[in-house]
C-alpha cells in the first residue's frame, strides 16, 4: 500500500492556560499541513510562533484541542508510527551521568535491537554525527554543541523514516551548522523526510524543498521556495563616487563620504544609469542586484500579523 | 505493502526493562542515595552502642534500631530519590525524546517504577546484610529479621507508588509533602476508627471510614515487633500482607499510569 503523505496536519489547534491559569492562549490556529516522502520541510517563524507547539503535537507529546496529526497514515500515539520518527528537541538535555555510547546504547534497546545490532549502530552513528572523540566522557563535560550532534545521533540511530528536528541549528558554530545541513540533505539523499523548525532563514534557504511560515499560531504562506522567493532581482543598488548624474541624483538612498548608493527599480533603467556615470567624472564603485529573500518575506508576514 | 511498514517497535517489555536499568543507573551514580545509605548503615552500627546501655536488652534493642533506621531511611529514598528521577526527566525535557521512540507512557510509568524497585532491594539488601552481621558477631538470634525487612520491602514499594503518582501531576516539593503524609497517615490508620468512635452520627463519621478504608494501611504491614519480641505471625498473616501491599501499590500504580497518560508535556 503506498502511503500518500508522511505527515498529514489537519486542522490542528492548541492552547494553554493563561498566566495563573486564567483565559487560555491559543498557540496553534487551525493549522494545515501536509508533507511527502523525500521532501525537506522547514517550518519557520519568529519565537512564540507556534512552531515547538506544533512539533510537541506531531511526536505526541501534547494533545490537540482539535484536529488531529497522522504520520504514516496513524497518529501519534500509536506506537508503530513513532518507530519510524527520529526526533531532536529544542536545545536538547540529555542523562549526563552517561558516557555517548551508553546514551545510543539505551535508545537502541528502547527500539528492541539486539546487542550486536546496537553496538554497530551506536559506533557508526558516533562516527557519522563526528562524536568519535569524546566516547568516553560522561555527558555532563559535552559542549553544547557535542550535545546537539548527540541529539541528532539518538534521532538517526535506528535510520527512520522521518526525522523532526526542533531547531536544529542553534548553538552551533559555522562549522557545526554545515555539517547539520549536510547531513539533513545526506537524509534526502536516501529517501527520508526531514522537518525542521527554525528561525535562522538562512539555513532553510539553502536546504529546504518547501517551506510553512508560521506567525502567531497561523500558517501565513505555504509552498516551494522559489516559487515563494523571486528568483528575478526586484531593484539594484548601484555604489558610485562623486556626483550622481541627474536625474539619479533625486535617487540617492544613502551617502557615505564621496561614495552614494543610488536605487534603480530595473535593467533598462540600470543600463541607463552606467551609461550616464561612464560620461561623467564620476565612477561606479559596485551594482548589487536585490532579490526578494525569504527573509523579506517573512519579515513582511511578520509585520502583517502585528 | 511498503517494506518500512513492517518495522515493529520493541517488545513491551524490552522498553520498561531499558528505562528501569536506567533509572537503576541514574541512582546508583547519584551521590544523595550513598548519603542516605551511609547514615542508615552508621545508625546499625551505633544500635550496637545503644544496647550497652540497656542490660539484658542488647538483642532487642539492635534489631529495633536496626529495623527502624532500615524503614526510615528506606522511605527517605523512596520519597526523595522517587520523586526527583520522575522530576528530572520532564524538568529537564529527556522525556521528549523518550516518549518520542516506540514507548507506551504506561512503559515509562513502569519502567521508572521497575527501576527505584531495583534501587530499594539493593539499599533494604545492604542495609539488611549490615544488621545481621552484628547479630551474628554478638550471637544473637536473626529469627524473623528476614521477613520483617522483606515486609519492610513491600511497604517500601507501596510508598513509591504514591511518589510516582504524586510526581506525574505535582512539583518535586508537593510530590515529596504527599508521598510522606501518605506514609504517615498511612501508619495511624487506627486512629481513624478511634476518632469515628468519638463522633456523632454524619458526615464526620463518614469521612472517618472513607479515610480508614481509602488510605494503605502500612501498620498491617510493620512486623518489626514480631522480629524483635520474637512473637508468632498468625497463620496466612504474611501472604495475606503480601498481596494487600502488591495489590495497593499495583493499584496506585494504575492511577499514575491513567494521570500520565492524559498529561500534556509543554
Amino acid at each position: 500500500m503506498a502511503e500518500s503523505a508522511v505527515i498529514e496536519i489537519s486542522g490542528l489547534v492548541k492552547s494553554f492556560k493563561g498566566h495563573l491559569g486564567l483565559g487560555r492562549k491559543v498557540a496553534v490556529s487551525g493549522l494545515d499541513l501536509s508533507v511527502g516522502r523525500g521532501e525537506i520541510f522547514g517550518l519557520l517563524g519568529p519565537n512564540g510562533a507556534g512552531k515547538t507547539t506544533t512539533l510537541k503535537a506531531m511526536i505526541g507529546l501534547l494533545r490537540p484541542d482539535a484536529g488531529s496529526v497522522r504520520l504514516f497514515g496513524r497518529p501519534p500515539s500509536d506506537v508503530s508510527a513513532r518507530a519510524r520518527i527520529g526526533f531532536l528537541p529544542e536545545n536538547p538535555y540529555f542523562y549526563d551521568y552517561l558516557t555517548a555510547p551508553e546514551f545510543l546504547d539505551f535508545y537502541g534497546r528502547l527500539h528492541g535491537f539486539g546487542r550486536a545490532e546496537r553496538r554497530r549502530r551506536v559506533e557508526a552513528t558516533l562516527e557519522r554525527v563526528g562524536l568519535d572523540a569524546g566516547r568516553s566522557q560522561a555527558l555532563r563535560k559535552f559542549s553544547k554543541g557535542m550535545v546537539q550532534r548527540l541529539g541528532l545521533a539518538q534521532a538517526i540511530l535506528h535510520d527512520p523514516d522521518l526525522v523532526i528536528l526542533d531547531e536544529p541549528m542553534s548553538g552551533l558554530d559555522p562549522i557545526g551548522r554545515r555539517e547539520v545541513r549536510d547531513l539533513i540533505l545526506e537524509l534526502r539523499e536516501a529517501g527520508k523526510t526531514v522537518f525542521f523548525s527554525s528561525h535562522i532563514l538562512q539555513d532553510a534557504e539553502l536546504i529546504c524543498d518547501r517551506v510553512g511560515i508560521v506567525v502567531e499560531g497561523r500558517l501565513r504562506h505555504l509552498g516551494v521556495l522559489d516559487q515563494m522567493v523571486r528568483s528575478k532581482p526586484r531593484w539594484f543598488e548601484v555604489a558610485v563616487r562623486g556626483q550622481v548624474p541627474s536625474p539619479w541624483d533625486r535617487e540617492v538612498a544613502s551617502a557615505s563620504g564621496e561614495k552614494v548608493m543610488v536605487k534603480v527599480p530595473d535593467v533598462a533603467e540600470l543600463g541607463r544609469l552606467l551609461a550616464a556615470v561612464a560620461e561623467s567624472p564620476a565612477e561606479v564603485v559596485s551594482v548589487w542586484p536585490r532579490r526578494e529573500s525569504l527573509e523579506d518575506l517573512f519579515m513582511k508576514e511578520v509585520a502583517r500579523e502585528r | 505493502m511498503n517494506a518500512e511498514n513492517n518495522r515493529r517497535p520493541a517488545h513491551f517489555g524490552a522498553a520498561v526493562a531499558a528505562i528501569g536499568l536506567n533509572t537503576f543507573r541514574e541512582a546508583v551514580r547519584d551521590r544523595v542515595m550513598y548519603l542516605i545509605l551511609v547514615f542508615a548503615l552508621i545508625l546499625i552500627l551505633v544500635s550496637r552502642l545503644l544496647s550497652m546501655l540497656t542490660v539484658g536488652e542488647e538483642g532487642r534493642i539492635i534489631k529495633d534500631v536496626g529495623l527502624s533506621a532500615i524503614s526510615i531511611f528506606g522511605v527517605l529514598t523512596a520519597v526523595f530519590v522517587g520523586v526527583s528521577l520522575v522530576f528530572k526527566e520532564i524538568e529537564k525535557r529527556t522525556i521528549y525524546t523518550l516518549l518520542a521512540n516506540p514507548v507506551q507512557r504506561w512503559q515509562f510509568v513502569a519502567g521508572k517504577y521497575a527501576g527505584l524497585l531495583l534501587v530499594l532491594v539493593m539499599n533494604v539488601l545492604v542495609m539488611t546484610g549490615m544488621l545481621l552481621l552484628i547479630l551474628v558477631v554478638r550471637g544473637e538470634s536473626m529469627t524473623g529479621i528476614p521477613v520483617a525487612a522483606l515486609m519492610i520491602f513491600v511497604e517500601l514499594a507501596l510508598v513509591t507508588a504514591f511518589a510516582l503518582l504524586f510526581s506525574s501531576f505535582a512539583n518535586p516539593i508537593l510530590a515529596a509533602v504527599g508521598t510522606a503524609a501518605v506514609y504517615v497517615t498511612g501508619h495511624l490508620t487506627w486512629s481513624f476508627e478511634l476518632l469515628k468512635a468519638r463522633l456523632p452520627e454524619g458526615v464526620g463519621r463518614t469521612l472517618c471510614d472513607v479515610l480508614y478504608w481509602a488510605l494503605p494501611n502500612l501498620g498491617y504491614l510493620n512486623v518489626k515487633s514480631q522480629a524483635v519480641h520474637g512473637g508468632a505471625l498468625p497463620d496466612g498473616y504474611l501472604l495475606s500482607a503480601l498481596l494487600y501491599g502488591s495489590g495497593y501499590a499495583l493499584a496506585v500504580l494504575t492511577v499514575a499510569c491513567i494521570v500520565f497518560e492524559r498529561r500534556d508535556f509543554n
